[in-house]
Order: structure tokens, then sequence, then C-alpha cells
């Protein structure tokens, strides 16, 4: 690997270990709302991804002109300042892709996984390590949104990624499968009682491969254990 | 304005002294000093939010325009979207009147409508109208009618509702919208102007029943407010 130790944890803990979801158990507010598809998760995730690395490296910049007694309505401050930013330049700039993003834009300033990280991570770490964090953890975010939003879409309306061509461009169109021809639709899963019942398969998901990763660490050591009682 | 060598200079060894002591005013070990006390943190607080306020001051002042660019440009597609090119061979953004609005609930006291003419002869009008009670804020929308009072076509143009469930009234995300292609105030009646669920003519959608309802409201609002004026619009 060509990334040192310190670089390796940040992106393990960001992707899996201490996920924002999985780990942290912060940001359900968007993620519930926006995973009815696919498409609307990796469009909320991307969002995210741009903005909490910004907000990183922005507060890890100025972390020792902040005081920690008003650290959180300046963190605030910060990442409302700068969701509005990403809102009005995308706006004027990148308008077709506003069309599409924009929904979810603003939706990111409710984010509390931003504010955690700014707390957690930005405002004691150096520039480049909080900038590394924020990107590997708008990463995890972003694929839990894929993963979720897909599982919600195909168990819901039995397609995946439609739509995919207005966020991405036409040629994403690929990605829009119809996996289940001719199914009924499943509408619970498309509200957000679904989204809630398909995280907690997730989180389930993810737990289960963490106990047998974990019992593949200590197998040898209780086998040992056995044999001597 | 041109400066000699000397006042450069000393600008210079000004601006070095300045810059070294910003440098030894930001050493984290002086900051650290420095926070605790209540004038610094007074400080601090009032800086971030000028810095925000300016920053988003001038992206706002700076983008305006341009963003005013793209909406109109926007407003050109959405009017050719629901007016047809062969009905007119005028340019609809300079042909427009000004009607009343406000007892139509329509989020406008005044609604400026755009008028699509063929050979001088009025086809077609075309307004924005605003659903202003949607499941997360107003709907705004343009509608298209042609003389006699049928719909040419309805489009979205921005809207808050909930991505995935609400947002299907967006042309691009479903098929509903053209279900109003061809209605008209005379070939549906007032209780059939209505969302299924409420006995009506219109789909609602699987978890969103508020969006199409008060959509269809609204578009129904837009078809009596062209009916009273009918006759000023079509006879200019």
């Amino acid at each position: 690997m060509f990334l040192s130790a310190t670089y390796r944890k940040i992106a393990s803990d960001g992707i899996w270990n201490n996920n924002i979801v999985f780990g942290q158990n912060l940001a359900l507010c968007p993620l519930l709302a926006v995973t009815g598809t696919a498409t609307n998760g990796l469009g909320m995730g991307l969002a995210t991804l741009v903005v909490i690395t910004a907000s990183n490296g922005l507060i890890s910049v100025t972390r020792h002109l902040i005081p920690s007694e008003i650290r959180i309505p300046i963190f605030v401050l910060l990442i409302a300042a700068l969701v509005t930013l990403v809102d009005i330049l995308m706006n004027a700039w990148a308008h077709e892709l506003y069309k599409v993003l924009g929904l979810f834009i603003a939706l990111i300033v409710t984010n509390c996984a931003l504010l955690g990280r700014a707390e957690a991570f930005a405002s004691k770490q150096p520039v480049k390590e909080a900038l590394w964090d924020g990107f590997m953890m708008g990463l995890g975010f972003t694929l839990v949104l894929v993963a979720l939003g897909a599982a919600r879409e195909i168990s819901s309306s039995g397609t995946l990624f439609a739509n995919a061509s207005l966020l991405l461009g036409e040629s994403f169109q690929f990605l829009e499968v119809t996996v289940i021809p001719n199914y009924k639709g499943f509408l619970l899963m498309a509200l957000p009682p679904g989204g809630f019942i398909m995280l907690a398969f997730l989180i389930v998901g993810k737990r289960l491969i963490d106990q047998k990763l974990a019992q593949k660490k200590v197998q040898p050591a209780l086998l040992n254990e056995a044999i001597t009682e | 304005m041109k400066l000699d060598p000397t006042t450069l200079a000393r600008l210079k060894a000004q601006a070095a002294i300045c810059l070294a002591w910003l440098q030894r005013w930001l050493e984290p070990a002086h900051l650290a000093q420095l926070r605790p006390k209540l004038e610094f943190q007074t400080g601090v607080l009032a800086g971030f939010a000028l810095l925000a306020s300016v920053l988003l001051g001038v992206t706002n002042c700076s983008t305006q325009d341009l963003i005013q660019q793209r909406l109109d440009d926007d407003l050109k597609n959405s009017l050719a979207e629901v007016v047809p090119a062969d009905l007119h061979d005028n340019d609809m953004l300079q042909d427009t009147k000004t009607i009343p609005s406000a007892d139509y609930n329509i989020a406008a006291k005044e609604t400026l409508v755009y008028i699509a003419k063929k050979s001088a002869k009025v086809t077609a009008v075309c307004f924005k109208l605003t659903a202003p009670d949607g499941y997360s804020g107003a709907i705004n929308m343009i509608m298209g009618i042609d003389r006699d009072g049928n719909i040419l076509g309805v489009r979205v143009l921005s809207h808050k509702e909930t991505p995935g469930l609400g947002d299907k009234i967006e042309a691009a995300k479903s098929n509903w919208i053209f279900s109003f292609v061809g209605r008209s105030l005379d070939n549906l009646t007032p209780t059939q102007w209505a969302v299924k669920k409420d006995g009506g003519e219109f789909d609602q959608f699987a978890g969103a029943t508020i969006t199409p309802r008060k959509t269809v409201q609204a578009i129904n609002r837009g078809l009596l407010l062209f009916k009273a004026h009918q006759a000023e619009l079509i006879n200019p």
C-alpha cells in the first residue's frame, strides 16, 4: 500500500469500522428521506461528500482560532455557509446538475454527521488528515446510501438506478436496469418505514460480517482454551 | 499612480513587519493563550460571521445575473414544452398581459400571461401558477391553455417535495403530469378535478397523496382564472 498507517486507518474507519451510518448511527434523517431509489442515494451521497470534505478542511485550517466554548455555533455557521455557497455556485455554473441535485443540497445542512466530524476529528487534526477523513467519511456515507437505495428500490419497484441518466448524463443509461420484470411493487419499502426496516437488515448484515471477522482472528486462541479445559 | 523606489521599499518593509506579526499572532501557542479570553471569543465569532456573510454576499451578487439568465433559459424551454411551436409565430416572452389573480390562491396577486399568436390571432396562452400548499412548500408550475380552454400541457418548474415520492410530478420522473393534456373545465366536472382518492380523475402516487392532490387543485384554479379572463385574453 502506498498509504501510511494513519491514512489507512482513517480510510477503513470512514468506510467500514466507524461508518457514519453503521458505526456512528448519524445522518439518519437525510438517509431515510432520500434513499427511495439508488440514484437519489448516489446524488445525496456525492453532494455530502463534497461538503463534508470542504467543511472538514475549513474547520481544520481554523482549528487553533476556535475557542472550545463557542465551537458549536462556529461549526454550524461554517457548514451552513458552505452548503449555501455550494447551492448558489452550482445553480449558476452547473445548472443542469443543480436541477437534479438541488433538492438534496439543502438537506445537507441538517446532516449532523458534518458537525460530528468537525467536532470529533477536524477540530483536532492537521488539514491533510482532516480532508482525507472528510473524503472517506463521505465515501462511506455514499456507499451506504447507494446500498440502502438499491435494496429499497429493488424491493419496492423492481428496478435499479432508475433515472440515473438524469443525474450522471445520458452515457450512464446502462445503469438503469429492471431487476424483476413485471414486479407488482411493494409500497412499504418506498415509504419511510421501509427505510428503517431495510436499514436494520443492513446493520445486521454489517454486524454479522464483523462477527465473522472477529471469530477468525480469535478462533485459534479459543481452541487452545477448550483443549486445556 | 507610480511610487518612487524608497517609498516602495518602506512599504515592503512595513508589510513584512505586519506579516511577521500576523505569523507570530497565529502561532498555535499564542492562540492557545488567547482562546479562554471573552473578548477573543466574541471577536472570533463575529469574525466568522462576517466572513460567512461577506462570502455569501459576494457570491450571491456575482452569480445573481447568471442565475437569472439560466432561469430565463429554463422559462423559454418550459414555454416551448407547454405550447407547441407550430401554434405560434411570435416571441411569447415579449407578448404578455398581466391579469389579477389574487382570488385564485395561486400565490401571486397578479399573473403574467404569455400569449401565443399565429398570424396575429391568439392561439394559446401560457402562465405560471403555484400550489402554495404542497407537502413541503410551494410547487411552481407553468401551464399552456389553448383558446378554447383545453390544457396543452403543464410542467413543474420547481418544488420541494420529497425526492423519490412527491417528485413524480416532474415530467422527467414520471408521466403523471401528461395526464392533464386535453383536460378542461368543460370535459371534467368539478368533482372530477381531484385525485382518485378524493373521487376524481387523476392518479395519486404510492406514498404521496398530498403532492398530487394540491397540484391538481392548483391547476383547476389556474383554469378558473383563465376562464374568468378568457374573453379579454383571446380577443386583445
